[in-house]
Order: structure tokens, then sequence, then C-alpha cells
């Protein structure tokens, strides 16, 4: 083979190519977002939610025909006409009872979890971070808790006090917290003896400061894709106890309690059975599918 | 082994009083006593006989005590509402309703949701993986109630299938038809947990190196299937199955509701409605106990199927 | 010299959602009864997936194994064989040890039982013949209390008595060739020096020839008889333990060197690293794949690869250092021998 013998000089290797490293750093969060929104199916679950969540919130005030107006006229109409879908047995807006329905199923979610959130961290981030005696007592507390069948206690509780949001939210949470108590409890158990809190440590900080500083904003990721399901388990069991009977009376009215009204005219006028049931299964399925694309973009591992 | 058997089974215990207690501070924390809704009803007399023989005047803890002491002994009282209906009579005509309900959701949900996630797992992009994603999707997503109201709706009354109604005892075999759709509502949530759930766990251990050293030892496609993924892949879903069983007993309440089914759930419902205290009291703690003593037999399944847990037990 | 392998042109790539990843791209070797051959390259060299290429193991899709390649094992082509064929070859001519002990081992399967598998399938004994014969694999493998060990789990086992289990499984039906992937690179130095003794003697006594993958030079250097060195996917370097060791030819077989930690190293000195990183198989680069680290590298380098200079009947290299248009260079210190020159 003819080769040119200029090309036999010796070069050596060019530093700046061998140690290329071609992409920008980017944070943690930022790389979390990107991820996301590559995610067809979670973008596409968060834009609903959040369609859902505005509607819900601003609908009622905007709507055509209020949810508590009654006209004797048009009971249990049909839906695609002039009311969207149809109306129930005393001639309300259906659309519009879905919608402030909406209100009260979502308040739940997101109230109930909240609520459960900030007891469970505080519970979970004491026991794991001092462990020792304090840790087994209360964690035995919970053990026992959570071999208890919470919905027995929820029913309880909901025949005892007086029936209304308040209650059914605070039922909830007092059987749910568990769970997320033992999620945050074993976090903290692995941060603990990771260095930079090592480091705070040393630096002479107080345990709430560790805890809260330090311990609480690392678990995040794990917290927000845990939310991110609890939420609809929380709206799933209001429907569930309102169609019982137990959840939310009139005149209020929630997706459960408004499938439970629908449960008895659903020979004849099924659609107003199957809008609010609708309403329900697709806002579980997006909190769900969003919850499975939060995991998937918050997991360091997969952090690319 | 016996050590951990009886460490759960004194942990039931606890809870199970735990449950007790609560039910009764919770009852008997409502204003008024139980008899009071009848005050209109009944005359003075009999509502004094009646507070004496369910001890109403007396302090709570005596009625406490008393109330531990039955439950220990098995008695679980009498209804208030229809005096002379004894609670364990309840529990024993309605209690094989629920647990054939339960116990035909529950297989329905194990033999169609594993056979359906072993077939995704092994065969990916298939057909039947895409039919896996979507009844994972709707199980999730569909209350169990409204996939009942949905089946019998569409199926109530149609090819022979009864809307609602359990039938006779004693044929067991052409009540099978009255058990279908309540069974197949309740037990949907349970495919799709098991269908997902099983699917990835083969997924995972299609993965792993042992099964590469399998296949380099020679080893053909239906014991490599059989003895290396499925039995690696199956260990973990019993870990699913205390908490599915949970689920089925709660679904159950309301299936029952909407199919009129005859069983504990119903019964449970009812009570609530019509305030009847001892019974809601005395079928709160059973279905504790039911659900706290399947959850001990899968941990123990559970300890004889994975061998890693054998180990810590034969060194206690 | 009887060849009982020989790998002709093996290509295989990777298909992924970047696009085709060219893990082997064109490789010969071969292999003769009864010998150790070590093929030695750094992570993503692409010597595993030529191990598990040769016994058909590689996962198609999304792998490939390219049209041409050609795997003769006692002359028959493996990649041509039928699922029964390569069943029958496969734990019972060919046999192969992976590289994590942990991983590798069924969890739900007693030691004995996996041992007897093989025995079960190629030999025809039944269960309890085999299991007699995995006690006897255990013991010859050093493990104590033998019969005890066979009715336990993996997870019983330590790191190291995990290994010989995977060795006792391997040599269980007294294969033709073993294939060790990276045997000893999951475990303690102090187990590694015996897992190899333990292979070398098991080689001696049963006859075998052994394949040994690995990126480790000073695990290779008291086991092997020819080693090759591979580099992103090609093989640019092969010879005998001692033409590799006293005369390497190629930079990179000189960097490989250089980096084995030694103790007679003066404690000023930093452990030698190769600066940069492999190159992108998504894309391999034209010429000589160690161009862009290589500190000898030249204009030509980049341009076509380097063609094969045969020095011996058994060393052989592919460096344009070796063209007579080249100048001379000096080997870095402490490597021993001097640069071909042809000229």
């Amino acid at each position: 083979m003819l080769l040119d013998k200029n090309k036999f000089e010796l070069i050596g290797t060019i530093d700046a190519e061998a140690e290329k490293i071609n992409r920008p750093a980017i944070t943690y969060w930022q790389d979390a977002w990107r991820r996301l929104k590559k995610n067809p199916v979670a973008m596409l679950s968060l834009g609903f939610l959040i369609l859902v969540i505005l509607s819900c919130v601003f609908g009622p005030y905007i709507v055509p025909h209020k949810y508590d107006t009654q006209d004797y006229n048009l009971l249990d109409k049909s839906p695609f006409g002039n009311y969207w879908f149809g109306t129930d047995n005393v001639g309300r807006d259906l659309f519009a009872r879905v919608l402030i329905g909406g209100r009260v199923s979502l308040i739940i979610g997101f109230v109930g979890t909240a609520v459960e959130l900030v007891f469970g961290c505080i519970y979970g981030g004491i026991s794991g971070y001092f462990g020792g005696k304090i840790d087994t007592v209360l964690m035995r507390i919970v053990e026992v808790m959570a071999t208890i069948p919470y919905l027995i206690i929820v029913i309880l509780l909901l025949i005892v006090l007086p029936a209304g949001m308040g209650t059914l939210i605070l039922a909830l949470v007092i059987t749910g917290w568990t769970s997320i108590a033992r999620l945050i409890r074993g976090q903290v158990m692995q941060l603990k003896s990771s260095e930079y809190v090592m480091a705070a440590k040393a630096l002479g900080a107080s345990p709430s400061r560790i805890i809260l500083k330090h311990l609480i904003p690392n678990t995040i990721g794990v917290i927000i894709v845990y939310m991110s399901m609890d939420i609809p388990a929380y709206i799933f069991d209001e429907a569930f106890l309102s169609f019982l009977g137990l959840g939310i009376q009139p005149p209020n009215t929630s997706w459960g309690a408004l499938v439970f009204a629908g449960q008895g005219v659903m020979t004849n006028h099924p659609h107003e059975l199957i809008f609010p049931a609708v309403a329900i299964s697709l806002t579980i399925l997006a909190f769900n599918l969003l919850g499975d694309g939060l995991r998937d973009a918050l997991d360091p591992k997969l952090r690319q | 082994m016996t050590k951990y058997i009886l460490k759960r089974i004194g942990l039931m215990i606890v809870t199970l009083w735990v449950v007790a207690t609560l039910t009764f501070v919770l009852i008997n924390s409502i204003p008024g006593d139980p008899i009071m809704s009848k005050a209109r009803v009944l005359p003075e007399a009999t509502i004094k006989v009646i507070r004496e023989k369910y001890k109403l005047d007396q302090p709570m803890y005596i009625r406490y005590g008393d109330y531990i002491k039955n439950l220990v002994t098995g008695n679980m009282g009498e209804s208030i509402i229809y005096p002379g209906k004894s609670v364990n009579d309840i529990i024993k005509a309605e209690f094989p309703v629920t647990a054939r309900l339960g116990l035909q959701a529950i297989t329905f949900g194990l033999a169609i949701g594993l056979f359906l996630g072993i077939v995704a797992g092994l065969k990916r992009n298939s057909w039947i993986d895409y039919l896996v994603i979507l009844i994972a999707i709707l199980g999730v997503s569909i209350p169990s109630f409204v996939m009942a109201l949905l089946l019998q709706f569409g199926f109530g009354g149609k090819y022979g299938l009864p809307t609602v109604g359990w039938g006779s005892r004693t044929y067991f075999f052409t009540a099978f038809k009255y058990t279908l759709l309540p069974s197949l509502a309740l037990s949907f949530a349970s495919i799709a947990n098991f269908a997902r759930f099983t699917k990835s766990s083969i997924l995972d251990v299609v993965n792993q190196d042992y099964i590469l050293t399998a296949k380099a030892k020679g080893v053909s496609q239906i014991p490599l299937t059989l003895k290396h993924i499925l039995r690696n892949a199956l260990v973990p879903v019993l870990s699913v199955l205390g908490p599915r069983i949970a689920g089925v007993l709660m679904g159950s309440i309301v299936i029952e509701q909407i199919f009129a089914v005859p069983g504990i759930g119903r019964e449970l419902v009812n009570s609530i409605s019509n305030r009847d205290y001892t019974v809601i009291m005395s079928l709160t703690v059973f279905f504790a106990l039911i659900y706290i003593v399947a959850q001990l037999l899968v941990d123990i399944a559970y300890v004889i199927v994975d061998p890693k847990i054998k180990l810590t037990d034969s060194k206690e | 010299m009887d060849k009982i392998l020989e790998v002709k042109n093996l290509r295989v790539s990777y298909h992924t959602y970047a696009g085709e990843v060219q893990s082997v791209r064109g490789i010969d070797f071969y292999l003769n009864k009864g010998e150790t051959l070590a093929i030695v390259g750094e992570s993503g060299c692409g010597k595993s997936v030529t191990s598990k290429a040769i016994m058909k193991l590689i996962q198609t899709p999304p792998g490939e194994i390219k049209e041409g390649s050609e795997i003769l094992f006692n002359g028959q082509d493996v990649l041509k064989m039928d699922e029964n064929a390569l069943r029958e070859l496969r734990g019972s001519d060919i046999s192969m040890i992976f590289q994590d002990p942990m991983t590798s081992l069924n969890p739900t399967m007693t030691v004995g039982k996996q041992i007897s598998e093989s025995l079960v399938i190629h030999r025809g004994l039944s269960k309890a013949e085999a299991f007699e014969e995995a006690v006897k694999m255990l013991k010859l493998v050093n493990i104590p209390n033998a019969d005890k060990r066979a009715k336990q789990y993996p997870h019983e086992f330590s790191g190291g008595m995990r290994q010989r289990a995977m060795i006792a499984i391997a040599l269980a039906c007294n294969p033709k060739i073993l294939i060790a992937d990276e045997p000893t690179t999951a475990l303690d130095v102090t187990i590694q020096a015996q897992i190899m003794d333990l292979m070398k003697d098991l080689q001696d006594k049963l006859g075998s020839a052994v394949i040994l993958i690995t990126h480790d030079l000073g695990v290779v250097a008291d086991f092997a008889d020819r080693i090759q060195v591979m580099y992103s996917g090609l093989i640019i370097e092969r010879g005998t333990v001692n033409e590799i060791f006293y005369n390497p030819q190629h930079p990179y077989t000189w960097a490989l060197l250089k980096s084995v930690p030694r103790l007679t190293t003066e404690h000023k000195d930093t452990l030698y690293s190769i600066k940069g990183t492999p190159p992108d198989l998504l894309c391999p680069p034209v010429g000589c794949p160690f161009a862009a680290r290589c500190e000898y590298a030249m204009a030509v380098c980049k341009e076509s690869m380097p063609e094969d200079t045969v020095l011996s009947p058994t060393h052989s290299v592919n460096c344009w250092l070796q063209h007579p248009y080249a100048p001379k260079v000096a080997k870095p210190d402490g490597i021993g021998g001097t640069v071909n020159e042809s000229k």
C-alpha cells in the first residue's frame, strides 16, 4: 500500500479530544424535569390533571347552569344537549355538579395527603434519625396500627363522628399515615450515615435542623412519587365510602356521592352514573400514570 | 420456624385486642345509649329490661370487662335491633357466603392474573403484553364498585346471568351463575394487580445472571422456564397476596351491596345504617380477625417458599 | 497441536435505541487442545461479548452476530447449529463461568442440584447418581463438608465458595473448553489467588482448554499460554506469554503493562493510568481505535487501520509503528524488548 511518508510523524495524544465530555452538567432537578418532559404518557396525564383541577376550581363560577339550580321541567335529561352531561333527578345540571363534586374529591385527595405527609415526615424523621429505643417503640406502634384493617377503623370513625369532609379526611389520615412514616424512616436511616450529614453534625447542627434542612429535602423525590400515588388512593377511598353512604352527605356532593346517587337510577338514566364514574376513573388513572412517570424521572440511577 | 409463628400469633392477639378496644371505645363514645333510637317505640318497662340485659346502665369498665370476656369465649353478643338474633348465628349463616365470594375472587385473580403476567413477561411486545398493560391500567383506575355496576349493567339479566341474589346453598354448582358476576367484579383489581406484578417480576428475573448460567449449561426451554424463571419470579408475588386479600375483604363489603349477596359485608353495612351497635362491634372484630389470620397464613407461606428466610430462622 | 476452536471474522453488534453499537468488529483467533488463552482488555472492548458468542449466548434481539462470522468447534460451525445441537454443546463440550458468583447462581435451587442438573441433562444420570457426582465435584473444588454443602442454597456460601461451586458446575461434564469470564474480578485479592490456583490444578487434571477473559494482566502471567489484547472490538496484539510480557509491540499493551501496580514501584510515583476513554462504538473511528489516546500516534493512525504485522508464528501486532516509514521509538521504562525494526 502506498503511503505518504509525511503521515508518519509522531503527534501524540491530543488531550482535549481524549477527555472530551460531550454534555453540559445539569442539576438533578433539571435532569428529572427533562426526563419527565420526554415521557408522553406522563405529560399527557399532567396536562389532563391540570385541566381537571382548573375546571373544578373555576368551572362552577363560569358554567351557564349553576350546580344547585333545580329545574323541575328537565328532570333526568339525557346528555349532549343544552346540558352537557344531562341533568339529575331534581333537574340540576350534571356537568356543574361533577365539577363541584370534583372540588370536594380533589380537596380530600390533596389535603388528606398533605396532612398525612406532614405527620408521617415528622414521625418517620424522628424515628429514623434517633434510632435505638425511640425507633423501636415508634415502629412497634406503626406495626400494630398497620396490621389493623384500616377501612374498619375508618368506618367506625365515620359512624361516631359527625359526617362531613373534615371527619372523612381525619379518618383517612389516621389510618393512612403508617406507610409514609415507614417510608420516610427508611430514607432517613439511609441518609443518616451519609457524609454531608456527618459534616453538619460535626459543625454542631441540632437534630431538628439536620432533619429539616438536610434529610427531608433529599427525600423529596420519594415523597413526590408517594404523593402522586396516594392522592388517587384518597379519592378512591372517598368514593368508596360515599358509595356506602358514609362519606359526603347531601347537600354537599362529591364524585363518590354522585356515583351513589347515580346507582339508584342506573337502568333508566345511566348517564347519571357514568359521568361521575368516568371522572373518578380518569383522574385516578392520570395520577397513577403521572406517578409512574415521576418515579422514572426522579430515579437517580436512570440519570442520563 | 415455630418461634416465628408464635411471635406472629402473639402480635395477632395484641392487634385483635387493640381493634376490639378501639371499637368498643368508639362505639360507646356516641352520645346517648344504643337503645335511645327505640325509646319512642317501646314501652318504658321493656326499655328497662333491655337496659338491664345489656348492662347499659353499668359503668364503662364493667361493660368493657364483659365485652372482652365474651369475645374471648367466642360469644359475639346479640343484635340490639333484632333481639334474639345472635351475632354468632349471623356469622355462621353469612360468613360462608362471603368466604366463597372472596375465595373465588382471589382464585380468579391468581389464575387469570398470574397467567397473563407470566405470558406477558415471557413474550414482550406480543398482543398479550399489550392486553396486560391495558388491564393493569383499567384495574388500577376503575374502582371495584364501578366495575361491579358496569358488569351488572352490561351482563345482568342476559346470558342467563342473574342480576342480584345468591341462590340456594344446597346447590353448590348451580348456584355458580349467581356467584360469577360478583366474583368477577371483586377479582378485577386483583387480576390487574397480579398480572402487573408478575410481569415485572418475570422481567426482573429473566435479566438475571443465573438465567444466563442455566442457558450456558444447556438447560432447555421448559425446565428453564419452570425451575429457573418461575421458581424465582413467583416468590415475590406472595408479598402482594396479603394486601390483595385485604383489598378483596374490603371490596366484598361493597360488592355484596350491589349484587344483594347475603354475606357479612352486607350485614355490616345494614347494621351501620340501623345503628345496631352490638352487631357493628362484633362484625368489626370478626373482619379484623379474618384479615389478620389471612395475613399470618400468607407470611408463613412466604417463609416456607423463600429459602433466604429459612436460614435466619434455623439459625435462631 | 490441534485446534479445537477457530473463530473467523467474528462481528457482533447491538441494536440500541441510540443506534447500532459495534461491539466486536472482525476478530480471528484459535484455541488448541489443553492450552490456556487469555483475552485481555479494558471494560467495553468486546471480550465478554466474544466469549458469549462462542456458545451463541448472545440475546438476538438486541444483539446480532453478523453474516460472515464463523465459530468452528472441532470443525463444526456453532453459529449454524440448531437449538438442540447447541444445547448439547453447552455445558458438556464447552462450559462457561461468569464474573459475579453472587448473582450467577439460582437462589432458590440447592447448589448440589445446580451441579447435578448438567449431569442429568448431558450424561443421562439419574437424580441420585447425579447428586453423588455433584458431591464429588464439590470435593474436587476443595469445598469442605461437601455432602452437607450440596444440600445448601447459594446464599449460605461465601463469595469464594460460590465461585468454586460455579467452577464445579462448569466442569461437571468434563468439557473440552472452559470459558472463564473475569472469574476473579468480584473476589478479594487473597481469594483470587486461590481460585486461579484451583483452576490451573483442575485444568491439569482434566485436560481442558481454557479461555480466560480478564482486564488484569497480573492474573494472566502465571496461568496463560497465549495472550490476545483486545481494544475497541478488535485484537490489536497477540502472542505467547513470554512474547507479550518480554517483547510487547503495541503502545496499548505497553500502557496495560505499565498500569499493573508493582511492589517495586517507588512510593513517590503515582499509579499509571491511560488518559481518556475508549472510543464510542456507535460510530467507531476509521483508523486505529487507540489513536486518540496513544502517545506515539501519527497522522496515518487516524486515517486508516494498521495492517497485521507478523513477528513470529505466534506473535503479531496491528500498529503503524511497525511500518518502515515510522520513526524509531523507545519503549517506556520497564517494558522489555525493542520496537521491532524491520527497516
